[in-house]
This record gives structure tokens, C-alpha cells and sequence, in this order.
């Protein structure tokens, strides 16, 4: 193969170790905000499950801008497209998004409860809504978005924006949704105490078996949605040039890559795999290994998704030949060449001091430390 | 309904607006990053227990302004794709390489460590930690290099080259990409006019503090730690923004036009206009105030090289526009027969002018049927917003110099340690707080809107970089970010004045220095 399909391919791969990179992390601190207001029943409790991630929400939430800043670079037609055409439901996750960071640092600045409780509303809402877009984001890449291309690669969104609201996208958005409070929960049992911690692990459990209940009833929505297949004038190692190929839409598609490869569906018996086992390991109050069980479950859930479309990326439903696949929607060969090294580099590095920093912070956080911390949130 | 002028001047709007917002708080986390390791360092190295509280209490105001800086430049990472979907397409190979890198290098260095600055103060070692506070300093600087080369392509477009097939600028030389000079000008320019923001910030509340009696041992060191860094890196801004000035008037005439209000190409060396009052329509000035020939020597380090005026910079377009029509035709026969030898030929003789052509377009949709009128037109199109940034720069200069004044009568005052007795020095300090940043936001203009009418100089039109939105999605986003973005300053500064107010706490209480870990640890 050549090198160029190649390094399509393992830009591809490197998407999705992003996403499951965001999922896992940012994720965690979004599930956490969202049920902020249920882990902690008082304030010192709730300042209490805030510092749990208070030192580390800020790197965390870099994977998403990372993941932002490698889809402008490795796959910058994606980029144009997905955020300009879903302009509202983007702008809705930024401006929940962007309360987050005044929400940790402004939260527990004033005493006054007033001002505490509205915090705690907006990290609700920066925790849930976020997390709902980006499950449906994915929902919507599955079905398929409404966009069309001009002779010069001027590109036209056709929908509307309650289309990208829609019923499977919804059922997307909610999964995503339980998969972050489960990672939350096992966050908060690792490091709180209590009733914080009981009610962490109640929350943990229920968000893991409905998480699991809606990825069964999306397997079989995915199963009857319209797939799309390439029928001609794809070229791995071509330009990336999404117009000169054909694409018609097959129902139920998406299995096609699963019956050809069987061993795909090891992806979607991960995520069932790990969210039970992990939900048990709730249940017995081993958190730490439920944690890692969660972000496997990430692994099997977007590694579903991706195994399925592939080599799609973002389908047009209205317009299917110009969907943006792996091998049309990428960067050029150079780019994609010096960006992964510096990924090779730097991901490492990144990886060994995020963890030095989650090290040194280790142990539980209690109301009353907080208390006590001139910093603390 | 797409009114696509409207659309894309709403964008712009939309754009300036936030990118201005976001970098009201950029300067000072860039500064302040280092003037907290600084304080800390000697700590480290004395021991005395008045560095870490100074530390700990710009640390606090460093975290309020910097939540803002973060939640702010998650806009702008958004905002290319969602306004700017047309050129973010378009250069994404190019301009997207430094932005991941950015992420990936500096900003996952700056948020993670800066967590551990903030709450690790009794979790590590003291060596550690200022190891800790220099990482986020490190960091959040090299952020600013990353951001700035993706901009310095914007401006002197290096490394890529336009491909006729995927009808994109793609990166030709990684190298050429980064070490642009107009980058490296402008980082080194940018980064030190943080410094100097950051200097002003904390001599004023200092200052303050002195002026009322409060604080004075935390007050006086950090005046002057704060003054003593401001002087150099203010010396440090004015000689960049001089570099950055001769690499501008040899790559960007016409920004070098608006800046000195140069409206008829003259014999050299010409005169500087201290003053004036432009007028675009008729391309004159109204009114000026000149020192002669001294811009010559200033722009160009000689005194016969002739600077381009705008007369001179149109009739140039013109011609520019003509020669690069036969690139736009040839770019469309090849989009039906990509394999059409003549037509790449007539495409790569005329391929450095297409940029004309696409600003030509505006006025003329089909290329072929322009009239003399629509040439014109275009032209004037050349010449970026002559007042707003003539005025701009000059604000920016007079700031630069002001600064430098009174930040050399602050060190010096203080290295006789007499400035708790210059009451009229220490009543002027915090009105000079608001200076730099005035400053950095008048560069940006400068910078920026002087590149108009390109997002990337001589190559892509900024009319045709936007996405295709309707008006309608533009006044909603528009709204939602006045409405947050009020809503958001006002809590800002609210809590940036009430603890500027509280001050320091030389104990903290529960006496963190000393206590144990203030969050429980392994160590309980």
C-alpha cells in the first residue's frame, strides 16, 4: 500500500485515539459537573467533589482542543464542513462549554449560596449539554448530514437545525451522556468518601446499564438506517478530492464492514464487556478498576462507530457522492507526515506528566480539606 | 436569505470582536506566568517566606484572569470552522499543522501544570514546584509562538503552495512554515508586550496598595519586581515593533500605506506624518502634521528607496487582477478534465496573481465580462481601513513610549526604595493599568485589520473565506455571545476588584505553609 493511504489510515486511528482521549477525560469532568448538584447534598460536599478533578479539569478539556486543532490539521475538510454546517448545535456546545472554566474557578469564590447555586446550575449545563452534542455529533455523522459541495469546494449546508436534533441523534447524544456519568461516578468513588461516594456508586451503576440499554436499542436502529457504499473512482492514495467519486446508499450498510470482518464485532462486545464487568466492580467498591473498565467501554463504543462507517467520515444524505471519506478528506501527505511525528513525540510526553500530575494529587478530597485550602474551589 | 456581504461582515464583526476579548486577558496570563516564577525563584533560592506569599496572591488574580483566557480561546479554536469554513478549507493543510501543535505541545504543558501550580503548593517539594510554575510560563509562551506562526501565514504566506486538484494551499516546506519572519517578529513582539502588561498590572495594584498604606512589604517587592521586568520588556516591544515595521513595509506595503497614511507614491525620503487626518474616499489627508524625510530611513534603513504609495499599490492591483484571470479560467476547464495539459500550463503562468482575480470577483462574477469600472472597484479594495489604523498605531506608539517613561521613573524611584514616599507616582500607577492593554488591542488592529482585504495576504480574498451562512444564524450567534460575553466581564472584573480589595493574606488560613496538606493525601 502507499504511504500516502497509509498515513490516511493512521490519521484515521489517531482520530479516534483522540476521541476516545476527550471521551475518557473530559468526559469524566462533565459527568461529574452534570451530577454535581446529585454527589453532593451540601456545599462543602459538592466543593468537595469539585477539587476531586480541580487540578486536572483544565488539562483534561486540552484533549478536546487538541482534537479540534488534529481534525483542522489531518482533516481539514472536516473540519470546514462538520462545524460550519452544524453552525447552531456547535455554538450550543461552545457556549455550554465555555461556562465550565468560570464554573470551577468562580464557583467558590463568593459565599453566598445564590451565587454557588447558579454555578452549580452552569456546570450542570456545561456537563450535560456538551456531552449530549457530542453523542449526537456522531449520531448525525451515522446518518448522514444534508451538504453539498460547489465546483470550487464552496460548501453548502442544506438542513435545518432542529434536523441535527433528531430521534437517533437524541438516542446517541443520551448514550455519550450515561457513559460520562459512569466515568465521573468512578472518578468520584476514587477519590471521595461517604455519602458522596454511595451515592457516586449508585449513579456509576444505573449510568453503565442505561448506557448499555441504549447502545443495544442503537445497534439495532444502525442495523435499518441507510449505510453508505463507494461503487467507484476511490483512490486511497489519491488527492484529496471528495468530488470525483460515486456513492450510493445501502440499507443497513453499515454492517457491511462487520460481515466482511467478523472479528469487528469484538468491538461492540468490548463496550458490553467492559461497562458490566466495570459496573460490578462499582458494585464491590473497587472504583479505580471500574474507571479503567469505563474508558475500555469508550474504546468498544467509538471503535463501533468508526468500524462501522469506515471508510466513511461524514457522509452527505443529500448529495452521497461527495461524502468525506478517509481517503478524500485528509490533509496532504506532508502535513500528515510532520504531524505525526510531532504526535509521536509529544503524545508520550503529554501522557507521562498528565499522569505525574493525577500522581501527586492522588488520595481522597473531604469537605473539611477544602475548607482548609486557601486555593481550592 | 444569503446576503453574502452581509454575512461576511457580520463575521468579521463576529471574529474581531471575540478575538479582541480574548486577548484582554492573553497579555497578562503570558506576563504574569513569568513575574509568578520569578517571585517564586526567590523564594526558592532566599527562603523568605514574603516571595511565596506574593506568589500565592498574583496567583490568585493570575487563575480569575486565566479561566477567562481559556474559556475565550475555546471560541476562537471554533470559530475558524464554524465562520471561516471556507478558508479554513482552503489552508487547513497549512494553518491547521501549528494550531494542533500548539495543543499538543504548549497548551496541554500549560493547563496541566498550571492545576498543579494552584492547588500542588503542599504536595511537592519547593524545587518541584517552581519547576511546576516555570512549565506553565513555558507553556503558555510557547502557545503564543505556535499561534503566531499560524498567523504569520496568514500574513507573509511561506512553505505552501495552491494545488490546481484539491483546490487548497498545501504545506510545500515545514521549515519555511515556521521560521517565517514575520512570525517570529511578531511572537517575539507579542510575548514581551504581555510582559509589559502584566509589569503595569501588578506596579499599579501595588501601587495602589502603597497609596492607601496596605500591604507595604508585599506592595514594594512586587512594585519592584514588576517595574525592573517592565522596563526591559518594554525596550524589548518597541525595538520588535520597529523590526516588525521594516519586515511589514518590504511584505505588506499596503498595511505600511494605512499605517503612515501614504496615499501618493513620493520622491524620496519622505516625510513622517506625526498627524493626521485621512480621508479614504478622495485618498488624501485632510489635515497633516509632518516631520520630513524622516520615514524613509525609519521604514526602509536607507534614504533613496522608494515607499509604494496607495496610487502606486492600485495600479499595480490592476495589472495583478488581469494577469490572474486566465489562473481562475484555467482552474475551472481542469475541475472538469483534471488531466488537461494546456490549461495547468496557462494555469501555473498565472497562478501568482489568482488572489486578484478572486478579489476581482467580488465586483464581477464572471471574470471574463469585467469592466474597467469593476477593476477600480477592486483596487481601492487594496487599501486596508486608512484611519482606524492609521490612529491605531499611533495610540499604540504613544502607549509604548508612555509606558517606558513611567516604568523607568518606577524602577528607578524604587531602586532608591523612595517610591512609598511618591505619593504622585503611586496615585498614577493604577490609571496606568488600562495603557497596555489599549495597546495590545490597537496592535491587533493593526495587525489585522491592516491585512484586509485578505485572511492570507495576496492569496485568499476575506470575501470569499467565510462560510455560507444565513443573516439570521449570524444575528443569533452574534447575540449569544454579546449576552455571555457581557455577562461574563462583568462577573470577571467583579472578582478580579474583590480581591484585588482583600489583598494578600500573609498567613493562610489554616497556615498552609506549615500545616499539613491542605487536600487530605497519602501523607494522612
Amino acid at each position: 500500500m502507499e504511504l500516502y493511504a497509509i498515513l490516511k489510515i493512521v490519521w484515521w486511528l489517531l482520530l479516534g485515539v483522540l476521541l476516545v482521549g476527550l471521551a475518557v477525560m473530559v468526559g469524566m469532568d462533565m459527568g461529574i459537573g452534570a451530577a454535581l448538584r446529585y454527589f453532593g447534598r451540601t456545599d462543602g460536599e459538592r466543593r468537595a467533589v469539585l477539587n476531586m478533578i480541580g487540578p486536572h479539569w483544565d488539562g483534561n478539556q486540552v484533549w478536546f482542543i487538541l482534537g479540534g486543532g488534529a481534525v483542522f490539521a489531518a482533516w481539514p475538510t472536516i473540519y470546514a464542513t462538520a462545524f460550519s454546517g452544524l453552525y447552531v448545535v456547535m455554538l450550543l456546545l461552545l457556549w455550554s462549554m465555555i461556562i465550565r472554566p468560570l464554573g470551577f474557578e468562580y464557583r467558590s469564590k463568593m459565599p453566598s449560596a445564590t451565587w454557588r447555586g447558579v454555578w452549580d446550575w452552569g456546570l450542570f449545563v456545561s456537563g450535560a449539554v456538551p456531552m449530549v452534542i457530542f453523542g449526537a455529533a456522531m449520531g448525525n455523522m451515522l446518518q448522514g448530514v444534508p451538504f453539498h459541495f460547489n465546483w470550487n469546494m464552496e460548501s453548502w449546508y442544506t438542513g435545518s437545525f432542529l434536523g441535527l436534533l433528531n430521534p437517533f441523534a437524541i438516542l446517541c447524544g443520551l448514550m455519550a451522556l450515561a457513559l460520562a456519568l459512569y466515568q465521573g461516578a468512578a472518578m468520584v468513588m476514587n477519590r471521595g468518601e461517604g455519602g458522596v461516594w454511595e451515592r457516586a456508586r449508585r449513579l456509576g451503576i444505573w449510568s453503565g446499564g442505561i448506557a448499555l440499554a441504549l447502545f443495544t436499542i442503537g445497534g439495532f436502529w444502525v442495523s435499518r438506517l441507510a449505510g453508505y457504499a463507494i461503487t467507484s473512482g476511490a483512490d486511497p492514495a489519491g488527492p484529496a478530492m471528495p468530488l470525483h467519486k460515486t456513492v450510493v446508499m445501502v440499507q443497513g450498510g453499515w454492517l457491511h464492514n462487520f460481515t466482511a470482518h467478523p472479528v469487528l464485532w469484538l468491538l461492540p462486545a468490548l463496550t458490553y464487556g467492559a461497562v458490566l464487568l466495570g459496573m460490578a466492580m462499582l458494585r464491590s467498591g473497587r472504583s479505580h478498576a471500574g474507571w479503567w473498565l469505563g474508558a475500555l467501554g469508550w474504546i468498544g463504543t467509538i471503535g463501533t462507530v468508526g468500524a462501522a462507517m469506515f471508510p466513511f467520515m461524514m457522509p452527505s444524505s443529500t448529495n452521497p457522492s461527495q461524502s468525506l471519506t478517509v481517503w478524500d478528506a485528509s490533509s496532504s501527505r506532508m502535513t500528515l507526515m510532520w504531524m505525526l511525528g510531532w504526535t509521536v513525540v509529544f503524545v508520550p510526553i503529554v501522557v507521562t506528566y498528565t499522569s505525574w500530575a493525577f500522581w501527586v494529587m492522588r488520595g481522597k478530597v473531604t469537605p473539611e480539606h477544602v475548607e482548609n485550602d486557601d486555593h481550592a474551589y | 436569505m444569503h446576503d453574502l456581504a452581509t454575512v461576511v461582515d457580520l463575521s468579521r464583526w463576529q471574529f474581531a470582536a471575540t478575538a479582541l476579548y480574548h486577548f484582554l486577558f492573553v497579555p497578562l496570563t503570558l506576563g504574569l506566568s513569568f513575574l509568578l516564577a520569578a517571585m517564586e525563584t526567590v523564594y526558592v533560592t532566599t527562603g523568605r517566606q514574603i516571595y511565596k506569599d506574593m506568589a500565592r496572591f498574583w496567583g490568585k488574580l493570575f487563575a480569575i484572569n486565566f479561566a477567562l483566557g481559556v474559556a475565550t480561546g475555546l471560541t476562537m479554536e471554533f470559530e475558524f470552522g464554524t465562520n471561516w469554513s471556507q478558508y479554513s478549507r482552503f489552508v487547513g493543510d497549512v494553518f491547521g499543522a501549528p494550531l494542533a501543535i500548539e495543543g499538543l505541545m504548549a497548551f496541554f504543558l500549560e493547563s496541566t501544570f498550571v492545576g498543579l501550580m494552584l492547588f500542588g503548593w503542599n504536595r511537592m517539594s519547593r524545587g518541584k514546584h517552581l519547576i511546576v510554575t516555570y512549565m506553565v510560563a513555558l507553556g503558555s509562551n510557547l502557545s503564543a509562538l505556535w499561534i503566531l506562526i499560524a498567523n504569520g501565514f496568514m500574513q507573509a504566506p511561506h512553505g505552501a503552495a495552491f494545488d490546481p486538484v484539491t483546490k487548497r494551499m498545501q504545506l510545500t516546506s515545514f521549515t519555511d512554515l515556521i521560521f517565517n519572519h514575520d512570525a517570529q517578529a511578531k511572537f517575539v513582539h507579542t510575548s514581551i508586550a504581555g510582559y509589559v502588561t502584566a509589569a503595569i498590572f501588578v506596579t499599579g495594584i501595588s501601587g495602589w496598595y502603597m497609596l492607601k498604606g496596605r500591604h507595604m512589604e508585599i506592595a514594594k517587592r512586587s512594585f519592584r519586581m514588576a517595574a525592573l521586568f517592565g522596563v526591559f520588556a518594554t525596550i524589548g516591544v518597541i525595538s520588535l515593533g520597529d523590526a516588525l515595521g521594516f519586515i511589514d513595509g518590504q511584505a505588506q506595503p499596503e498595511k505600511l500605506v494605512a499605517m503612515e497614511a501614504l496615499w501618493k507614491t513620493e520622491k524620496p525620503p519622505v516625510g513622517f506624518n506625526l498627524i493626521a487626518i485621512p480621508d479614504q474616499k478622495e485618498q488624501r489627508n485632510l489635515y497633516t502634521v509632518q516631520v520630513p524625510k524622516v520615514l524613509t530611513p525609519l521604514v526602509t534603513r536607507t534614504f533613496d528607496t522608494v515607499i509604494p504609495g496607495a496610487d502606486q499599490l492600485e495600479r499595480e492591483a490592476v495589472q495583478r487582477m488581469k494577469n490572474g484571470i486566465p489562473a481562475v479560467e484555467a482552474l475551472r476547464t481542469l475541475s472538469k478534465d483534471p488531466k488537461d495539459a494546456a490549461a495547468m500550463a496557462r494555469f501555473k503562468a498565472h497562478e501568482k496573481d489568482m488572489g486578484y482575480a478572486l478579489l476581482l470577483q467580488r465586483y464581477a462574477p464572471d471574470l471574463t465580462k469585467a469592466t474597467p469600472a469593476d477593476f477600480q472597484k477592486a483596487a481601492k479594495d487594496v487599501i486596508p481601513n486608512v484611519p482606524i489604523i492609521f490612529w491605531s498605531f499611533r495610540i499604540m506608539v504613544a502607549a509604548g513610549f508612555a509606558m517606558l517613561i513611567y516604568l523607568i521613573v518606577a524602577t528607578v524611584c524604587s531602586l532608591n526604595n523612595r517610591v512609598q514616599d511618591r505619593r504622585w507616582l503611586l496615585k498614577l500607577a493604577p490609571w496606568f493599568i488600562p495603557v497596555p492593554f489599549i495597546a495590545c488591542e490597537v496592535g491587533w488592529l493593526v495587525a489585522e485589520l491592516g491585512r484586509q482585504p485578505w485572511t492570507v495576504y495576496n492569496i485568499l480574498p476575506t470575501w470569499i473565506s467565510a462560510s455560507t451562512h444565513t443573516v439570521g444564524y449570524m444575528i443569533f450567534s452574534l447575540t449569544g455571545f454579546i449576552l455571555i460575553y457581557t455577562a461574563f466581564i462583568v462577573v470577571e472584573m467583579y472578582l478580579m476588584l474583590k480581591f484585588i480589595r482583600q489583598g494578600p493574606e500573609p498567613h493562610p488560613p489554616g497556615g498552609a505553609d506549615t500545616a499539613g496538606p491542605a487536600l487530605a493525601g497519602t501523607s494522612h
